[in-house]
């Protein structure tokens, strides 16, 4: 029996509730508000301290997926990733850069949104980005 | 926000407009619930009776985008009583005559007029938040989700610096953002006119600088924002999107109008964790790891940035997004690798002033806020404590604007939209989490009694709303929570979204939509139209 607590983040509202995610031989089973962040001082709403649930719901994506005849079908990373990118170039180089727009997430961390927008603007040489902070 | 959260609950008075705190923003309610213990004056100004409002000194209900009127008279009040601050508005403001003059249009009993607040309680609200010692403003989207959002916020920023609440503890405007890295995403340079750390794209100064750092030519020209990307992908001159976790057939107005755009692109990428509804209409989609499942760090409101550490393996074949668009943009023919979270982190220290000074090795310690410059620097909790970032803080003299949609026969009422205590956004997660999913499984409409009885409608009904974009037909929860005249839908369930009511028109500035009013009228369902 592995019984494992890790410090991280709440990723639901801006509040930024610090929690211990507890897991178990690699599985998690719980969460736990951290009683050392000023912050939230050992408490967590009823959104918080369910957070674990969504990770491990059956309805998670597992693969990746290509739309072919219509349908979304799985695909494997290679087929997916070579596909996404040839078609990304097609489109600029057919049209140009500012052909293209970039949705990037108030969901995802800092380090992803960093890349994302470099992708996008050395990529593509576009500002054409922006994400959901008005919604 | 300009102060931090714990600083909440030393305030002497808190004043709450146009944020549901305690369904939004729970652990900042506790704040407020522990200020009000140590003595502190609570005033809520929100249409609706939501929960603050309960234990508030004072709750005055504002018509749906009447915020201006309502925050001018106040401010009209403070100056007729004497009550401002004159040493903070000489030494560190301008532009103080201008205001005085558009403030002579708004005594209370013309004010109230146009907000529906009644004059008595437009004065005691004045004189409860200017005669505290410290009083703190917090707001969220409703008081942006207006085509006037703007002028709203300016007008918070005038209340707060007439009476000097800006820069002190326990002070300030503190807009509470919704989504965990909204200030993140922000801070990174996720929009159209600016580079990491708000550096304008424009400049050329900066561009130059961020070309040295990415080795490559960058654009000058200010990119499109969302609702401009759905409009030029409907008109054809953007042929292809890439999304990264976001659901914006859900979470933006005019849901018909968003899915027909989407659809209209030769090429849609989606990377998210559940196949969301944005994500059924995509070309490829690539499964993201979640939050449990990968290192990095997010920011939130109150600045602070704190690390996420992965504590999970991800689920089947997913993969953290860093890593998906390091992939997807070397196969492109821009080769990107870095090895680790860490390893992106550095970089963006080096490009981003503001977080200049922070290591994943000082964040092992815990958050710290940002502006922090150098590696010594403390972080800085308290935004504008000497002066304001443009020198002296400048009043904006400010007339009210009416919604751009308002009733007529044809939509005698007002639709506006907010969350659910156990639900977040679109649903995509909470709607995933059985304990959360059973607290609250089907999505409703909130109607006043008064409302409900004209239309014939009892508890449980179900009622189809209309609006010019699209209807949705829902189960009646007839309430008076709601004030007369104004119904109240959320946008968590897909099935019985506002969104494919709301209106897309934009703040000309900001270009937030008008989440929070629009003109609908509601009917009893037909049994064939409730079976759907
Ligand atoms: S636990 Fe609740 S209050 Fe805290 S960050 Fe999460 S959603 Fe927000």
């Amino acid at each position: 029996m592995d019984l494992k607590f890790t410090r991280t983040t709440c990723p639901y509202c801006g509040c930024g509730c610090e929690m211990l995610l507890e897991t178990m031989d690699g599985k998690l089973v719980g969460t736990l508000p951290s009683k050392t962040n000023p912050m939230n001082q050992g408490k967590l709403c009823i959104k918080g301290w369910n957070v674990h649930e969504f990770v491990q719901s059956p309805n998670r994506l597992t693969k990746p997926l290509i739309r072919k005849n219509g349908e979304l079908q799985e695909a494997s990373w290679d087929e997916a990733l070579d596909f996404a990118a040839s078609r990304l170039k097609e489109i600029k180089d057919a049209h140009g850069g500012d052909s293209l727009a970039f949705l990037t997430s108030a969901k995802c961390t800092n380090e992803e949104n960093y890349l994302f927008q470099k992708f996008c603007r050395v990529g593509f040489g576009t500002n054409n980005i922006d994400h959901c902070a008005r919604l | 926000m300009t102060n931090s959260i714990p600083e909440i609950e030393d305030a002497e008075c808190i004043f709450i407009i146009g944020s549901n705190t305690s369904v939004a923003h729970p652990l900042i309610a506790s704040r407020v619930y522990r200020a009000q213990a140590k003595g502190a004056k609570l005033i809520v100004a929100d249409p609706r009776k939501i929960q603050m409002a309960y234990t508030a000194d004072i709750h005055v209900k504002q018509n749906l985008g009447s915020d201006v009127a309502l925050i001018n008279g106040i401010m009209n009040v403070i100056l007729s009583k004497d009550l401002h601050d004159k040493p903070f508005i000489d030494e560190r403001t301008e532009g103080f005559e201008q205001l005085r003059e558009v403030l002579k249009n708004y005594p209370p009993e013309k004010a109230s007029e146009i907000c529906g607040v009644p004059a008595e309680d437009i004065i005691r609200v004045a004189e409860m938040y200017a005669q505290a010692e410290s009083a703190s403003i917090l707001y969220t989207m409703g008081i942006t989700q207006h085509t006037h959002g703007v002028d709203n916020v300016k007008s918070l920023a005038n209340l707060a610096m007439l009476t000097g609440n800006l820069g002190k503890r326990s002070t300030g405007v503190n807009p509470l953002r919704g989504q965990n890295n909204v200030q993140g995403a922000c801070d990174m340079g996720g929009l159209p006119n600016v580079f990491p750390a708000y550096q304008a794209v424009t400049d050329e100064g900066v561009r130059n600088k961020f070309q040295d750092a990415w080795q490559a030519q960058l654009s000058g020209k200010v990119g499109k924002t969302i609702m401009e990307m759905m409009h030029d992908l409907e008109e054809g001159s953007i042929k292809g999107m890439v999304v990264m976790g976001e659901n914006p057939v859900g979470s933006d107005p005019d849901m018909n109008h968003v899915r027909h755009a989407l659809s209209s692109a030769e090429f849609l990428l989606v990377m998210d964790i559940f196949l969301t509804d944005t994500a059924k209409l995509a070309h490829v989609v690539l499964p993201g790891a979640s939050f449990a499942e990968k290192d990095g760090t997010f920011s939130n409101t109150e600045r602070n940035v704190l690390r996420v550490r992965k504590a999970v393996e991800p689920v089947g074949d997913s993969r953290p997004d860093w890593d998906i668009i390091c992939d997807l943009s070397t196969r492109f023919g821009l080769p990107m690798s870095y090895g680790s979270p860490s390893e992106i982190f550095d970089e963006i220290a080096k490009v981003t002033p503001s977080y200049g000074g922070l290591s994943y090795d000082r964040l092992e310690k815990g958050p710290i806020a940002w502006p922090c410059t150098t590696p010594d620097h403390p972080g800085t909790p308290v935004l504008h404590k000497d002066r304001f970032t443009r020198g002296k803080g400048l009043f904006h003299a400010i007339e009210y604007r009416p919604p751009e949609e308002m009733s007529d026969e044809e939509f005698p009422l007002q639709l506006t939209t907010g969350r659910y205590f156990p639900h977040y956004h679109t649903g995509t997660m909470t709607r995933n989490s059985p304990t959360l999913h059973s607290e609250m499984p089907e999505g409703h409409v909130e109607i006043h009694p008064e409302d409900a009885s004209r239309l014939g409608l009892k508890n449980y009904d179900m009622a189809k709303v209309v609006s010019r974009r699209g209807e949705v037909v829902t189960k009646a929860i007839i309430t008076d929570l709601i004030q007369p005249g104004n119904i109240f839908m959320s946008f968590h369930f897909m099935e019985a979204n506002a969104n494919v009511l709301t209106n897309p028109a934009l703040d000309p500035i900001s270009k937030i939509p008008e989440y929070k009013v629009c003109a609908v009228r509601v009917e009893k369902a037909e049994l064939a139209e409730a079976a759907i």
